[in-house]
């Protein structure tokens, strides 16, 4: 589902690299954790994944689209297959909870009744019913990261991309979205989560991946937190 | 559903989110509106004046006209045949044939005032002679007319002073030509330069309120919209500022003629004439609106799209 052959990335030579030949193979429907402290080039992965850097060697190739051979126009269309959240949330701040989650779909060009049977239901699963006349600052940091998510998720990607979802959240909140990305999992998604929080990856046991110093430092199943 | 289904939805959206965008962003609309009124309102102006002065020569030089002096021996008959072979040359726009008669109370018309003279002409025999009045349709361009009547053959049935070109009248009205072409073009050198100054104020008004969203279009990015979708309500929003902006300058044209008119009570400002031009205005309205609407789209439309193009373009850099 998603391949990295040897992925450098350098911003400034001067500082040298910060993605040194990263490989890296997630399966379909794989739920993978990736550890690293900040600075490590957690974020700068995520960012060649969704296309807003490009890797200055190396291969990536997801969902079988070879990242190399992406015209400039067809890069809406792979961002369209992918779900991203945001550590900053990034919500649309002059529209409500309901029209922030339907812009994703207003993109594709889905109708308006099929937009407004979809998103309730979507707003359900991250537990917002209820808010969806709302505006992204009339919420809490656990609530804005939630319409976030259901945003990435209205489109029923095949991938989701969590940036430190739960980096600006207090513990319950953190947990409340961790579930909801267990429960898109469990429906088929897969899902690459970077986080700090070390409670998380202890009790998730899951697949995680190390980075330190723009290199991989170890890739283990089911493990534990070890920075 | 249909891809063509799929578009319909979308440009409708486009369209939606523009007009809706315009009335969220009241303060920057005026702002851009403005710029864009002041320099529709100084390019129709410009327009109307160049009409009018366009007028206000060809009326001058429409009076303007080669006297033909018929000799005494040519008959009517042929006096008539030769104001029609002279009709048939390039350039000219009509001939009028005066016999004597009609000549001698045209000249005693034209000295209205001065007694000796007419008394002069009156005198015994017709001193004047059948005259073929010549008016040309470009005064610049008579050569060819004074080639045919000097001819020998022509120049035979004329008397020794003709043809005759009214030369100092001619002088005078080359000046008013000369002036006012001058003063056209200096008008249309700083209404060019004006629309070059205005577009770019509009353009910095129009980026400076993208800017402001730039986090928005970045966020609508990421999601995945598609360059047209997010820069389309840009642009849709600018043409509705150039379309109001339009509206609003040739009302203010409308309501400054009438004003001059009425207040004034004068039809003309020196080479200016009012009257002619409020006519002007009036009878081409709805082409100058048109013209006033498309510039208004276009100046909108293309600082929109240049403005957005910054925030759309995705990083090349390895």
């Amino acid at each position: 589902m998603i391949l990295l052959d040897r992925v450098t990335k350098v911003y400034n030579k001067n500082l040298g690299s910060a993605l040194d030949r990263i490989s890296l193979h997630v399966e379909p429907k794989e739920f993978v954790i990736v550890v690293g402290q900040s600075g490590a080039g957690k974020t700068t992965l995520l960012r060649l994944l969704t296309r807003e850097e490009r890797p200055s060697s190396g291969k990536i190739i997801i969902g079988g689209i070879d990242y190399d051979k992406l015209k400039d126009k067809d890069i809406p269309l792979l961002r369209r297959k992918i779900g991203v959240v945001f550590q900053d949330f990034k919500l649309l701040p002059n529209k409500t909870v309901f029209e922030n989650v339907a812009f994703a779909l207003e993109i594709v060009g889905m109708g308006n009744k099929e937009i407004k049977h979809t998103v309730p239901k979507v707003l359900d699963i991250v537990n917002l019913k209820g808010k969806e006349d709302r505006m992204p600052l009339e919420l809490s940091g656990g609530e804005r990261q939630r319409v976030a998510i259901a945003r990435a998720i209205v489109r029923q990607p095949k991938i989701l991309i969590a940036d430190e979802p739960t980096g600006n959240l207090d513990p319950k909140h953190a947990w409340d979205v961790i579930r909801v990305l267990e429960k898109i999992n469990k429906y088929g998604t897969t899902v690459l989560l970077t986080t700090h929080n070390q409670d998380i990856v202890n009790k998730l046991k899951r697949r995680v991946v190390t980075i330190e110093h723009g290199k991989i430092k170890s890739d283990r199943a089911n493990a534990s937190y070890e920075v | 559903m249909s891809n063509h289904h799929r578009n319909l939805i979308t440009l409708n959206r486009i369209v939606q989110t523009g007009a809706v965008n315009f009335i969220r962003n009241v303060s920057l609309a005026v702002a851009a509106m403005a710029v864009m009124v002041v320099t529709l309102t100084i390019i129709l102006f410009s327009v109307v004046t160049n009409a009018t002065f366009t007028n206000t020569i060809a009326q001058i030089t429409s009076q303007i006209s080669i006297s033909v002096f018929l000799d005494s021996n040519v008959t009517d008959a042929q006096a008539k045949d030769f104001a029609a072979a002279i009709k048939k040359q390039p350039n000219v726009d009509k001939v009028d044939y005066l016999n004597k008669e009609q000549a001698l109370q045209s000249f005693i018309k034209a000295n209205q005032g001065q007694q000796s003279i007419i008394q002069a002409a009156q005198q015994a025999t017709n001193p004047v002679p059948a005259t073929i009045h010549v008016y040309p349709e470009d005064l610049n361009q008579i050569k060819p007319i004074e080639e045919f009547l000097t001819k020998p053959a022509n120049q035979k049935l004329q008397t020794k002073d003709s043809p005759s070109y009214q030369g100092d009248r001619k002088e005078a009205i080359d000046n008013i030509t000369h002036a006012t072409n001058v003063l056209r073009e200096i008008g249309i050198v700083a209404v060019i330069l004006f629309a070059v100054i205005s577009a770019l104020i509009i353009f910095n008004t129009i980026q400076m309120a993208i800017f402001n969203r730039r986090d928005e279009l970045q966020i609508m990015r990421l999601l995945g919209a598609g360059t047209w979708y997010i820069r389309g309500p840009f642009i849709v929003e600018s043409i509705i500022y150039g379309i109001l902006s339009a509206l609003i300058s040739v009302l203010i044209i409308d309501g400054a003629f009438a004003a001059a008119s009425s207040a004034l009570q004068a039809s003309s400002l020196g080479l200016l004439d009012i009257n002619y031009a409020h006519t002007y205005f009036t009878d081409n309205f709805l082409w100058l609106l048109t013209l006033q609407m498309a510039l208004g789209i276009v100046l909108g439309a293309a600082s929109s799209t240049i403005a957005t193009q910054r925030y759309l373009k995705f990083k090349t850099t390895k």
